[in-house]
C-alpha cells in the first residue's frame, strides 16, 4: 500500500534526535512525518533522566538559542537544577536539570502535536524507498510505501540492537522495545560502512526499598536557573539526589560474576565511551580504589523509581542485586528491572557533509546516535541540523552549518565529520578550542539571530536579545562613568581581602578584580538603583561582568578564531584531483580522498594531515 | 606546525647561514619596510624601489653591524610582496644576531620553502614550477625535523620530550578538573600546580639557555686547557694564537693563575683559558692554582685535555678520569707532543697534535667548530631550524610565565587553559603535534572517570 500523502521530509525515529529534526522542518514549513516504532516511547530518555551537565548544558542552551525545542522542554519538566562548576569560569558554567521522565516525554509529544506540519505514524521503517539510485521514501515493515523528498534517519539504538544481560542476550531496541533490522543491510548494499557500537545502562530501583538516611543528600542551586532563553519558568521546588558509595565487598560480589560478563567473555562486539564505562569496568581498570561514587536520582516527581547513576551494568541480574544490597543505603533494596549493557549499529560519520547529508544518497541525513554520538544533548542537536538541512535543500536555500567558533554544535559535527570517532562520542569542553566564547551565557548573542533568519526563532526571541545586549551596554557605560569612594567600599573589599581604596575610583576597575563579583557590588547604591530603574536583568549583568573581567583572555580566542575562519574561507574545489599533489604523504592522500574536505580549515584537522601537506595544498589551490 | 600564514611579514638567511664574507637576509611581507626602519640607522621609509642604502643595524644602542639594504617596494620583488634584502658581514654570530633582533621588532622566521611559495602565488613564478616547489617544501620539512631531533648533543631531544610530558601532564591535570568537576576523583591542587609549573620553567630555561647564542658567543666560548704539569698547554695556546688573528690581552701572571685569550675560529669567538697543571700535590698554593684550574673548567663551555705520552701517563689517565666524571659531555681529549711520541692512547676520539710543530692543528680547529655547531648550526636549514626552536621555547616560557601570573591572581582553570593550550602549541610545533585526544586519553587513562 501506499500513503497517499506525500512529505516533503520524514524523519525515522522519535527520540531526542528525531523530535528535534521533525520539529524544526516543520516549524520552517516543511510538511514532515514522524515515524516511530511506538508513539508511547517519544522523547523517551533512555538512560539518565537528566539534561545539560558539562558542555552538554551549553548545548541544550545553543539548541534553545536557535529555536529548538529541548530547551524548553527541560525547563517544563525539572525537578532540580544545578549550575555546575560555578567556582570555576564562565566558560565552564554548565546548566543541569534532573527531569520527570514522563512530563519530559508528555511536554515534547505536545509540543510536536502542536505543530499542523507534523504527521505521525506508527510503524518500524524496515527500507529506504530508492529507485534507480533515487531516495523515493521509506518502506515499512508492514509493506507501506511512504514518499518523502528527504529521508531523516534517527534511529538511535535500535538498528540490530542487541541486548547483554549476564550471559543471556536478545534481539532489542532498549529495554521491552522491539529492535530494527533491514536498514543497515540495504546501507551496506548501497555502499556505508557501518560498525558496532555499545552503550550501558544501570539497574532502576524501588525508591521505597532505599534507607536515605545512610546517604548524602545533594541538594539543587539555592537559586535555581533554566535553560531555555523564552519565558518557561525557573523551578521552585527542588528535589534532590543522593549520593553513596560502593565498598570493596561490593567490588567482589561483581567480580564472581566477570565469567560470566559479556564485556570480558568478549560476547560484545563493539566499542564502549571511555568516560561512562561500567562499573565492572571501573573495578576492572582502577582496581586501587576502594569505592566508587553513586548518585541515586528520581526518575519524577509521581513515582518511586528511582535511577543509579554511577552503576552502568551488564552482570547476571542475581549478581547486581546482590552487589546492591552491600551499598550503604542500599541493604534491603528491590529492583524495577535490572541494568543491562545495548549493541547496536552505527555508521561512521566521516560518511556524511556538514550539514549531516550522506555523502552516497542524496537527500539522505543521519543524525544521532546511529553516528557515532553518545548523549541526548548530542543528538538532539544533530537532528536539529539535519532537519534544518533537509527544509533547506529541498528549498534551494543556503545550507546551515555552524563552525567551530561560533557554537559546541559546531564542534561536534566538525569532529564527527574530518575525525571520525570510534568510541560513542561525548562532548566536553575540552574539545573546544575557542571555549571562553562558548558559553551558556552567550548562546543567543551567537545563535538567535541565525535561527531567526531561517525562519526557527520567534521574533519575541530577538527582541529580548536586543534588549539584553543593550542593557548591558548601558550598564557597562555606567559602570565606566560612575564613580565609588572608598567609604563606600572599602568594608566589602577588607571582607574580600582585596586591596582598599585610597580614593575614588570608577566602578569598573573594581569590576576586574578577580575576587569581586557584580552580586557583591550591590551593596552600592548608586550601582543598586541603576540596575533597578533600568531593569537590568541578571543576564545583562553577567554579560557586561564577564566581558570586564576577562576582555584579555577572551580577545586572545577571538583573534585566533579570526585566523581559522580565513583557514575556512579558502575552499578546495568540488571535485579536486588529490592524485596531482605527488608530494604530499600518502597517508594525507588516502584521508583527502576519503573525506574530500570542504576548506583548507577542515583539510588541516585530518588526523595524519602535516602542515607540509597542507601547505602544498595551497600552492595548487592559490592561484 | 607553522603554517603559511600569508600575514606575516617573515625573514631568513638567504645565503645559507654559514661563515662566508658578506651574508645576505632577506625580509618579505607588508611590515618589511617598517621593522627595517626600525633598526637602521637612517629612515628609508619614502626610499624608492630598487635602492639601495648604506647604514647599521642598531640593537637599542648598540652597532650590530654596518649593512647596506636594497629596497623592493609594491610588487617588484620576488615574492611580489614588500621585501628588503640586507648585506651585512658573513659572521655567523652577526647574521644570527640581526635574524633575532628581526624577529623580536614583529618577523617571524620563514618556514622551509615559503619564500618560493609567495612568490608562486603571487605569479612570479611560472606554473610548471610547482611540482619543483611541492618537492622542494617536502623534502625541506622532512629534512628540518629530521635535523631537530637528531642533529643536537647532549640529550636534547630527551629533554625535550621530557617537557612535553610534563605540560601533557599539568594539561591533563587542568582539563581535568574543568571536564570532570563532577567526578569522585582527586583534583591537585594549586600547591602542587605550582611545584610543576616551576618544574617546567625550569626545563625551558635551561634548554633555551643552552640555544642562546648570544650569550656565550656574545664573549667568547669558554674553552679551558687542562693537563698536568708541562704537557704543553701553553704552548698550545701560543700555537693557536700564532696561525691566527688573535685578539691578544696582557699575557701576564704566573702558571699559578689562569690565563686568557681569545681567538676567531671559524667566525666564532673562541675564549682560551690556560691553567696551572693538574696533579696530585701537596703544596697548598699549587693546590690553590688547581683548584682556580677546576672551577674554570666547570664554567667552560669545552674543555681541552691535554695529555703527554712522553711523561707518566697513568697519573695523567687518573686526573682525566677525575675530571670526566664530571665532565664527560665537553671534554675533547688531545694526545700532545706527537711529532716526538709514537705511542698511541688506546681511547677512542683522541686528537693527535704537536703544539710545537703544528701538526695536527686544523684538526683541533675543526673539532671546537663542530662542538659549537652541534648549537648552532653551519648549514642554512639547521640554522632556521634552530632559532625558530628558539622562538618556539621563547613563546613556550612566556605563556608558562602568564599560567603562573593567573594561578597568583586565582584565576580558573579555562583561563589558564588557554594559555597552557598555547605554550602545548608552540613546543608542538618542534616535537609534532598535540591534539585533544592526547590530551583526553591521558585523562582516561589515569583517572577513573564516569557516572
Amino acid at each position: 500500500m501506499i500513503l497517499e500523502e506525500k512529505y516533503d521530509v520524514i524523519v525515522v525515529g522519535g527520540g531526542h534526535a528525531g523530535c528535534e529534526a521533525a520539529h524544526a522542518s516543520a516549524k520552517l514549513g516543511s510538511k514532515t512525518l514522524l515515524v516511530t516504532q511506538n508513539l508511547e516511547t517519544i522523547a523517551r530518555m533512555s538512560c539518565n533522566p537528566a539534561m545539560g551537565g558539562i558542555a552538554k548544558g551549553q548545548i541544550v542552551r545553543e539548541i534553545d538559542a536557535l529555536g529548538g525545542v529541548s530547551g524548553i522542554v527541560t525547563d517544563e519538566s525539572s525537578i532540580q537544577f544545578r549550575m555546575l562548576n560555578r567556582s570555576k569560569g564562565p566558560a565552564m558554567w554548565s546548566p543541569r536539570s534532573q527531569c520527570d521522565r514522563k512530563v519530559f516525554e508528555q511536554k515534547w509529544r505536545e509540543k510536536l502535536e502542536a505543530n499542523k506540519n507534523v504527521d505521525f505514524w506508527q510503524d518500524t521503517v524496515y527500507e529506504l524507498l530508492i529507485k534507480e539510485g533515487k531516495l523515493m521514501g521509506i518502506i515499512t515493515k508492514m509493506g507501506i510505501e511512504i514518499h518523502g523528498k528527504s529521508v531523516i534517519l534517527c534511529n538511535g539504538t535500535f538498528m540490530n540492537g542487541l541486548i547483554h544481560l549476564g550471559e543471556k542476550n536478545y534481539e532489542g531496541g532498549r529495554a521491552g522495545e522491539a529492535n530494527s533490522r533491514g536498514i543497515t543491510k540495504q546501507l551496506i548494499d548501497l555502499g556505508f560502512k557501518s560498525g558496532r557500537m555499545k552503550t550501558g545502562t544501570p539497574p532502576r530501583l524501588d525508591g521505597r526499598s532505599i534507607d536515605y538516611s545512610k546517604t548524602e543528600e545533594q541538594k539543587g542551586d539555592k537559586e535555581a536557573e533554566k535553560f531555555s532563553y523564552t519565558d518557561t519558568k525557573i523551578l521552585k521546588k527542588q528535589h534532590s539526589c543522593f549520593i553513596t558509595y560502593t565498598s570493596n565487598e561490593v567490588h567482589d560480589i561483581l567480580k564472581e560474576g566477570f565469567d560470566k560478563s559479556p564485556m570480558f567473555t568478549g560476547r560484545i562486539k563493539g566499542l564502549g565511551p571511555r568516560y561512562c564505562p561500567s562499573i565492572e569496568d571501573k573495578i576492572e581498570r582502577f582496581s586501587d580504589k576502594n569505592r566508587h561514587q553513586i548518585f541515586i536520582e528520581p526518575e519524577g516527581v509521581n513515582t518511586v523509581e528511582i535511577y543509579l547513576n554511577g552503576f552502568s551494568t551488564s552482570l547476571p541480574e542475581d549478581i547486581q542485586l546482590r552487589a546492591l544490597r552491600k551499598i550503604k543505603g542500599l541493604e534491603n533494596v528491590k529492583m524495577f528491572r535490572a541494568g543491562y549493557a545495548i549493541e547496536y549499529d552505527y555508521f561512521p560519520p566521516t560518511q556524511l557533509k556538514h550539514t549531516l547529508e550522506t555523502k552516497i544518497i542524496e537527500n539522505l541525513y543521519f543524525s544521532g546516535q546511529i553516528n557515532g554520538t553518545t548523549g541526548y544533548e548530542e543528538a538532539a542537536c544533530q537532528g536539529l541540523v539535519a532537519g534544518i538541512n533537509a527544509h533547506q535543500k529541498n528549498n534551494n536555500k543556503e545550507e546551515f552549518i555552524l563552525n567551530r567558533s561560533e557554537a559546541y554544535i559546531g564542534v561536534l559535527i566538525d569532529d564527527l565529520i574530518t575525525k571520525g570517532t570510534d568510541e560513542p562520542y561525548r562532548m566536553f569542553t575540552s574539545r573546544a578550542e575557542y571555549r571562553l566564547l562558548l558559553r551558556q551565557d552567550n548562546a543567543d548573542i551567537r545563535l538567535t539571530r541565525k535561527g531567526h533568519e531561517l525562519g526557527l526563532a520567534s521574533k519575541e526571541r530577538v527582541d529580548k536579545l536586543n534588549v539584553k545586549i543593550q542593557n548591558s551596554e548601558i550598564l557597562m557605560n555606567f559602570l565606566e562613568k560612575q564613580s565609588v569612594s572608598p567609604e563606600e567600599i572599602n568594608s566589602l573589599l577588607e571582607e574580600k581581602g582585596s586591596a582598599l581604596l585610597k580614593q575614588k575610583v570608577k566602578i569598573k576597575s573594581i569590576v576586574s578584580r578577580p575576587h569581586i563579583w557584580m552580586e557583591d557590588l550591590m551593596k552600592i547604591k548608586s550601582l543598586q538603583s541603576f540596575v533597578n530603574e533600568n531593569n537590568i536583568g541578571r543576564d545583562s549583568i553577567t554579560q557586561t561582568e564577564i566581558e570586564i573581567k576577562y576582555t584579555g583572555y577572551i580577545n586572545k580566542e577571538k583573534v585566533a578564531a579570526s585566523k581559522l575562519i580565513k583557514l575556512e574561507k579558502i575552499s578546495i574545489p568540488e571535485n579536486f584531483d588529490y592524485s596531482k599533489l605527488n608530494s604530499i604523504s600518502s597517508e594525507a592522500r588516502e584521508k583527502f580522498n576519503k573525506i574530500k574536505p570542504k576548506t583548507i580549515g577542515q583539510a588541516s584537522r585530518i588526523s595524519g594531515v602535516s602542515p607540509a601537506d597542507i601547505n602544498i595544498l595551497l600552492i595548487y589551490i592559490g592561484r | 606546525m607553522n603554517y603559511f600564514n600569508p600575514e606575516d611579514t617573515i625573514c631568513a638567511i638567504t645565503t645559507g647561514g654559514g661563515m662566508s664574507a658578506i651574508a645576505v637576509i632577506r625580509i618579505s611581507g607588508d611590515k618589511a619596510i617598517e621593522i627595517i626602519n626600525s633598526v637602521f640607522s637612517k629612515n628609508i621609509t619614502s626610499a624608492i624601489t630598487h635602492s639601495i642604502h648604506f647604514g647599521t643595524i642598531n640593537k637599542d644602542n648598540d652597532i650590530l653591524d654596518e649593512v647596506l639594504i636594497s629596497i623592493f617596494k609594491d610588487t617588484k620583488s620576488f615574492t611580489g610582496e614588500e621585501s628588503v634584502e640586507i648585506s651585512c658581514h658573513g659572521s655567523v654570530y652577526i647574521q644570527n644576531k640581526i635574524v633575532q633582533l628581526l624577529i623580536e621588532k614583529g618577523c617571524r622566521t620563514a618556514t622551509a620553502g615559503e619564500f618560493t611559495m609567495r612568490a608562486f602565488k603571487n605569479g612570479k613564478l611560472d606554473l610548471s614550477q610547482a611540482e619543483s616547489v611541492a618537492d622542494l617544501i617536502e623534502s625541506e620539512s622532512a629534512s628540518a625535523h629530521k635535523t631537530a631531533m637528531h642533529q643536537l648533543r647532549g640529550g636534547f631531544s630527551n629533554q625535550l620530550q621530557g617537557l612535553r610530558t610534563q605540560l601533557i601532564d599539568f594539561a591533563s591535570l587542568i582539563e581535568l578538573e574543568l571536564d570532570f568537576a563532577e567526578e569522585d576523583v582527586e583534583f591537585a591542587d594549586r600547591t602542587k600546580f605550582l611545584e610543576l609549573l616551576s618544574e617546567i620553567q625550569k626545563t625551558l630555561s635551561k634548554l633555551i639557555e643552552s640555544f642562546s647564542l648570544g650569550n656565550v658567543i656574545k664573549n667568547g666560548i669558554p674553552v679551558t686547557i687542562l693537563g698536568s704539569p708541562n704537557v704543553g698547554k701553553s704552548t698550545l695556546l701560543n700555537c693557536l694564537l700564532n696561525e691566527d688573528k688573535a685578539i691578544v690581552s696582557d699575557i701576564a701572571g704566573t702558571t699559578r693563575d689562569a690565563i686568557e685569550d681569545t681567538l676567531i675560529i671559524g667566525g666564532f669567538n673562541f675564549r682560551f683559558i690556560d691553567t696551572a697543571g693538574i696533579r696530585n700535590t701537596k703544596d697548598t698554593i699549587e693546590n690553590l692554582g688547581i683548584k682556580k684550574s677546576l672551577d674554570k673548567a666547570n664554567q667552560s663551555k669545552i674543555i681541552l685535555f691535554l695529555l703527554d705520552t712522553t711523561q707518566n701517563i697513568s697519573d695523567q689517565i687518573t686526573e682525566l678520569e677525575k675530571v670526566k666524571k664530571q665532565h664527560s659531555e665537553k671534554i675533547l681529549i688531545v694526545q700532545n707532543k706527537t711529532d716526538v711520541s709514537e705511542t698511541s692512547l688506546e681511547m677512542k676520539n683522541v686528537i693527535s697534535i704537536s703544539a710545537k710543530s703544528g701538526k695536527g692543528i686544523d684538526h683541533l680547529k675543526k673539532e671546537l667548530l663542530s662542538f659549537v655547531n652541534t648549537y648552532s648550526i653551519s648549514d642554512n636549514e639547521s640554522i632556521v631550524t634552530n632559532l625558530r626552536h628558539f622562538e618556539e621555547l621563547q613563546h613556550t616560557l612566556n605563556e608558562i610565565e602568564e599560567v603562573i601570573k593567573g594561578m597568583e591572581i586565582g584565576l580558573s582553570g579555562d583561563f589558564l587553559s588557554v594559555n597552557v593550550r598555547q605554550a602545548l602549541y608552540h613546543l608542538g610545533s618542534i616535537t609534532g603535534e598535540v591534539t585533544t585526544d592526547t590530551l583526553l586519553g591521558n585523562i582516561f587513562g589515569k583517572f577513573c572517570i564516569g557516572k
